[in-house]
């Protein structure tokens, strides 16, 4: 279907906050969630006043378990003393980016000018009490009648690693990819990681730590895998031409990608794309840049091949390619043509769950990224969600 | 926890539309929706058919055979007294291309399965569930 207006280039990020990454963090979750809106308010150069609009991913949704999302939109409004014209919270939506993309919207109808949107995480802590705490067999009580884990829990799925190995599995199978190859998603990050003071492990990785660590569910190893933190993250969006005024370089939305075009499902999708082809077709459909002129991505690495599938399926290399596109890992450095998860990803910078992608793609696009700026940052894409999850945003510095 | 915690597995509420998948072993058969109107296959089992949104729908009886599609080796022991490694697989039907879903596959050394591989259903019942299962075809 064609398009020919596309309202989120009239949606502009001019603010951004983030708590402490903490391993745990001493903090409770409405502490952090406070001390990242409030920074990213103060970012956009408002005040609380000035927040007419609040979104947030999942919110308050009780299937998740609390450690998964503590805070939603009514909580933290309500903490803030926001007067609001319009709120929006939820899981069902195109993964973790999708407060921004409700926000984005939000403020292209006229029902609002500035939306904090956020995402608290505290799976770390919860995690010191129960290890199985984020398991999905703990997301319902006695028989599962979810709508979709209820089709994968009596098969002793426990966790999304079960469904995402299945993925990768059939990437290796289809295209050759090796662990070799996938091995330089969490060296790449690990390496950034290092360049991150918040980031949670900022110790060298190299290839033989990788293929050393203890396999989980074939193919995927444990370093794999992100890392629970305590965190939360927020951004503020803006109307762009009020945007013009505030103390920020406007960060255009320059295009979003929602679409969902396979089953809401983790085993009728197609195995090596999920819903991420749909996204990014949406996405450069929005726009006239194309994957060349993208500085920086900022991928989602829940688990180690959606980085890859991401890089596949948003256009940055063919369908397949993924693993020789990293091969060696020079492309996606810091000083390669496409470099990714500058900040550690969740891989090694903590599993801030979505938003961290925007909040470091800022960082950069601001050149405030410290020791780990990037000589060029113009241009970025964040991108998140694995299996039936996916959003993107494609972000440009005015 | 104690080393002899007994593992149950987690079990499907039953329904009015999945019952006949979650208990068609008790006959022996494995039970797939079909659309009368155009002759699909599908799953889940739903009322509507996903390809041509008729509402003639109903079960039937399938082969039980299949092949993997993919798979994985879990090595991680999630809950007390689960026994690792086991194979988690989505088998697809020889029924139709597509027809998909996520099982287990049982009965062999897990270094064994392979994607391609030919399967077919076994039955393992549980209360009143009749899970389908997976193991090489002969």
């Amino acid at each position: 279907m064609n398009f020919d207006r596309f309202y989120e280039k009239d949606v502009a990020i001019t603010g951004i906050g983030q708590s402490e990454v903490g391993r745990p963090s001493q903090k409770t979750a409405s502490q952090l969630t406070a001390d990242a809106c409030l920074e990213a308010i103060r970012d956009a150069g408002l005040n609380p006043t000035d927040i007419d609009g609040i979104a947030c991913w999942p919110g308050d949704h009780n299937n998740a378990g609390d450690s998964f999302s503590p805070i939603g939109s009514h909580a933290a409004a309500t903490m803030l003393g926001l007067k609001v014209n319009w709120y929006g919270g939820g899981y069902e939506g195109p993964g973790p980016l999708a407060g921004i993309i409700n926000g984005a919207m939000a403020i292209a109808t006229g029902l609002c000018r500035h939306v904090l949107v956020f995402r608290t995480i505290t799976e770390s802590s919860a995690r010191l009490v129960s290890k199985s705490a984020s398991a999905l067999t703990n997301k319902t009580q006695g028989r599962d009648g979810s709508y979709m884990w209820r089709w994968y829990t009596p098969f002793n799925v426990y966790s999304a690693i079960n469904l995402i190995a299945i993925f990768a599995q059939r990437h290796f199978h289809e295209y050759g990819t090796t662990s070799e190859q996938l091995a330089q998603i969490a060296l790449t990050c690990r390496a950034n990681a290092a360049l991150n003071p918040k980031a949670v492990f900022r110790d060298p990785m190299t290839l033989g730590d990788y293929m050393s660590s203890r396999m989980i569910s074939t193919p995927l190893r444990m370093f794999d895998c992100d890392v629970h933190c305590d965190a939360s993250t927020a951004i503020v969006l803006s109307r762009s031409d009020i945007a013009r005024d505030q103390p920020n370089p406007p960060i255009r939305i320059e295009a979003i990608g929602s679409a969902l075009n396979v089953p809401y499902s983790w085993d009728q999708l197609p195995l090596t794309e999920m819903a991420t082809r749909g996204v990014g077709e949406m996405m450069w459909a929005r726009t006239d840049l194309t994957p060349e002129d993208v500085d920086t991505a900022q991928l989602y690495d829940g688990f180690s091949i959606l980085t890859l599938i991401w890089l596949e399926n948003l256009g940055f290399c063919e369908r397949g390619e993924g693993g020789r596109f990293i091969e060696g890992g020079a492309r996606i450095s810091r000083e390669g043509t496409l470099p990714i998860n500058t900040n550690g990803g969740q891989l090694s910078g903590g599993r801030t769950h979505g938003l961290g992608y925007v909040h470091e793609a800022c960082s950069q696009l601001w050149k405030r990224a410290g020791q780990r700026q990037l000589k060029k940052a113009d241009i970025a894409v964040a991108a998140a969600g694995g299996g039936p999850l996916g959003g993107s945003l494609l972000l440009v510095r005015d | 926890m104690s080393a002899e915690a007994k593992f149950a597995r987690k079990l499907p509420q039953l329904t009015a539309e999945n019952t006949p998948f979650w208990q068609g072993g008790r006959d022996g058969h494995l039970l797939i929706y079909k659309c009368r109107s155009c002759s699909d296959l599908f799953h889940p089992p739903q009322p509507v058919c996903p390809s041509c949104q008729g509402m003639d729908v109903s079960s039937e009886p399938v082969s039980g055979r299949g092949r993997v599609v993919s798979f994985t080796i879990n090595h991680q022991a999630w809950a007390p007294g689960l026994v690792v490694p086991f194979v988690i697989a989505i088998v697809e039907l020889v029924e139709q291309t597509g027809l998909r879903f996520l099982s287990n596959i049982v009965n062999c050394d897990p270094d064994d399965v392979l994607i391609g591989m030919e399967v077919v259903v076994v039955f393992e019942q549980i209360e009143d569930v009749w899970l389908p299962l997976f193991e090489a075809a002969q």
